[in-house]
């Protein structure tokens, strides 16, 4: 009994969180390291490609909530997500266009495009202030909780228990889904191959017959449509805060570079990883400890590693081990 | 003649490479451009590819005047080019790489791979692996069967046996016949100057960009000045 309780604590307040924002993560590391892969440069813009995907929906919510829309338990912003993917992707070849296709005319270092992604990144930036301002909002409608803590309680009769709120399970459900969908594109289909084929050798790809442009874009798409579930789900799960992307870069990049940057499934991995090792370093055990130890040794402090303020630094070491450790991450990383 | 490159006059920037170089195939031959180091081979073969700009002289490819066409046109038009260095993708199964390289020609898909499969029977029976982990003859099979799946009518290859094992050296070159055989034009760059020309129709030895000794590959190998100056005696 005393070790379900302890288990309940730590599904409520680690499992659940973590999966839901390791999800968050793994969508944001997996189009960082697509950009990587395919373009050959780290896009830091992508936090704020989020950010952009995040605010349409919001706006697009806004107006259809005007009309008297809305998606019944689930939350009404799901229902505009396509149109807000379609108006990221259309940013994304935007800035592709007047930014980004001209160093790749001029045969620029990665470093040069890095540099223009951190212009991309401020200027987008600035777009969201003037389009939405800086304020937080939201914009989670819908029913919070599948079931919460007490209603958990009530039917196991346990002294504690967890609550799924439906952001989790839309985060975590959607994020399966899409990166299935997402590995069997790159493995099993032809213009998935195409993609790369393009990352491994580009100048075999071009022989082969291979478009760049068309890859380039369609990079460009999944990354934007990626960035638009990521930069949703977030909003969804916690707020819309068009201050918090610029934070969630690095462990976004953390992820991306833990799993092995360029590898989709290391990004995945990496975004768990991040995501648990933050609340897992973070937590207070004193709780958990006390159902799992004889009496007598009840702690009486918080049994904390670190406090919540030191979140960000976790996935700094981690980041710092690795690259020391282990350079190319998790799983060999450099190409799709 | 199925390729003329006639009077090749170019180079990187200022400096001049080839210098009135002409290099032809006939279909169903094989062809072999050999030289000592920096005589230029390697670069012929990419100004016949059209990966270098030529100052002067044309390139006639199946009677056509291909001499402003890119690359990419020119595999379009029937011309299949195996580089020296990263020319299979390691990061994709033996069967990918096929695909890819039959990525313009999906019709003749299947047909193409099982063709490649025939005359490479290792890369079936590897099909699914990974090319980087294969080992160096394989990957030239691999690099070569890609090419192959274009459907081209003269076929490049740059130092195909470089980093093969001398066992593998004599296996690749026998199927470099049977390809030839197929009515498939061959034209081939080579290190192994001795064993390439004892398979090739004709040979090109180039010293300095330009055009030394041209004639059959069996008269360039019994000829003195050849063997003392480029084949070791």
């Amino acid at each position: 009994m005393d070790f379900l309780n302890a288990l309940a604590l730590i599904t409520n307040y680690i499992l659940l969180p973590g999966f839901t924002y390791g999800s968050q993560l793994a969508l944001g590391a997996l189009g960082v390291t697509l950009i990587y892969a395919v373009l050959r440069f780290s896009n830091f813009a992508h936090g704020e490609l989020m950010s952009f995907g995040a605010m349409i929906c919001i706006l697009f919510t806004w107006l259809g909530q005007s009309y008297g829309i809305n998606f019944g338990v689930l939350p009404t912003a799901l229902i505009f997500l396509p149109i807000a993917i379609g108006f990221t992707a259309l940013y994304c070849f935007i800035i592709e266009k007047f930014v980004f296709a001209y160093y790749r005319r001029k045969k620029s270092d990665p470093i040069i495009f890095l540099i223009a992604s951190i212009g991309v990144m401020f200027f987008t930036a600035g777009l969201i202030r003037f389009i939405i301002g800086p304020s937080d909002q939201n914009f989670n409608d819908g029913v919070r909780f599948i079931f919460n803590v007490r209603e958990f309680k009530a039917f196991t009769g346990l002294d504690e228990g967890f609550g799924l709120k439906t952001s989790q399970a839309i985060t975590i459900l959607t994020t399966i889904l899409l990166c299935s969908i997402l590995f069997v594109f790159l493995n099993k289909t032809r213009t998935g191959k195409s993609m790369r084929a393009f990352s491994d050798n580009e100048d075999l790809a071009l022989l082969s017959g291979i478009d760049p442009n068309k890859v380039v874009l369609l990079t460009w798409v999944i990354a934007g449509g990626l960035a638009t579930f990521a930069g949703v789900l977030y909003g969804l799960d916690k707020i819309y805060k068009p201050f918090i992307f610029l934070q969630m870069l690095l462990p976004i990049f953390s992820a991306a570079i833990v799993g092995g940057v360029g590898n989709p499934i290391g990004a995945v991995v990496g975004g768990y990883v991040i995501a648990l090792s933050e609340l897992f370093v973070t937590f207070a055990y004193r709780k958990v400890l006390a159902y799992l130890l004889p009496e007598s040794m009840e702690p009486s402090g918080m049994m904390q590693f670190l406090s919540t303020d030191y979140k960000f630094a976790v996935s700094f070491i981690i980041l710092v081990i690795v690259l020391i450790v282990r350079p190319t991450g998790i799983f060999r990383g450099k190409t799709i | 003649m199925f390729l003329s490159a006639e009077n090749m006059l170019g180079g990187y920037g200022e400096t001049t490479i080839l210098n009135d170089c002409s290099i032809s195939v006939k279909k169903g031959e094989i062809a072999v451009i050999v030289g000592p180091n920096g005589a230029g081979k390697s670069t012929a073969m990419k100004a016949i590819f059209g990966m270098l700009d030529l100052r002067a002289g044309n390139i006639i490819f199946d009677g056509k005047d291909i001499s402003d066409l890119k690359p990419q046109e020119r595999v379009k038009s029937g011309m299949g080019f195996v580089p020296q260095t990263h020319n299979v993708f390691t990061s994709m199964t033996v069967m990918e790489n096929l695909e890819i390289g039959g990525f313009t020609n999906q019709e003749n898909l299947s047909k193409n791979i099982s063709e490649v499969f025939k005359l490479f029977p290792v890369l079936e029976e590897k099909q699914k692996q990974l090319v980087g982990e294969l080992s160096g003859g394989q990957r030239q099979q691999v690099a070569v069967g890609r090419a192959l799946m274009t459907n081209p009518k003269l076929l490049m290859l740059d130092e195909p046996t470089a980093g093969v094992s001398p066992l593998v050296v004599k296996e690749l070159f026998e199927k470099i016949i049977s390809i030839a055989r197929t009515g498939i034009a061959i034209l081939m760059v080579e290190q192994n100057a001795r064993q390439a020309l004892e398979i090739a129709d004709n040979g090109f030895v180039l010293v300095q960009g330009e055009n030394k000794y041209t004639d059959k590959g069996s008269k360039l190998l019994s000829n003195k000045e050849v063997r003392k100056a480029f084949l070791g005696g």
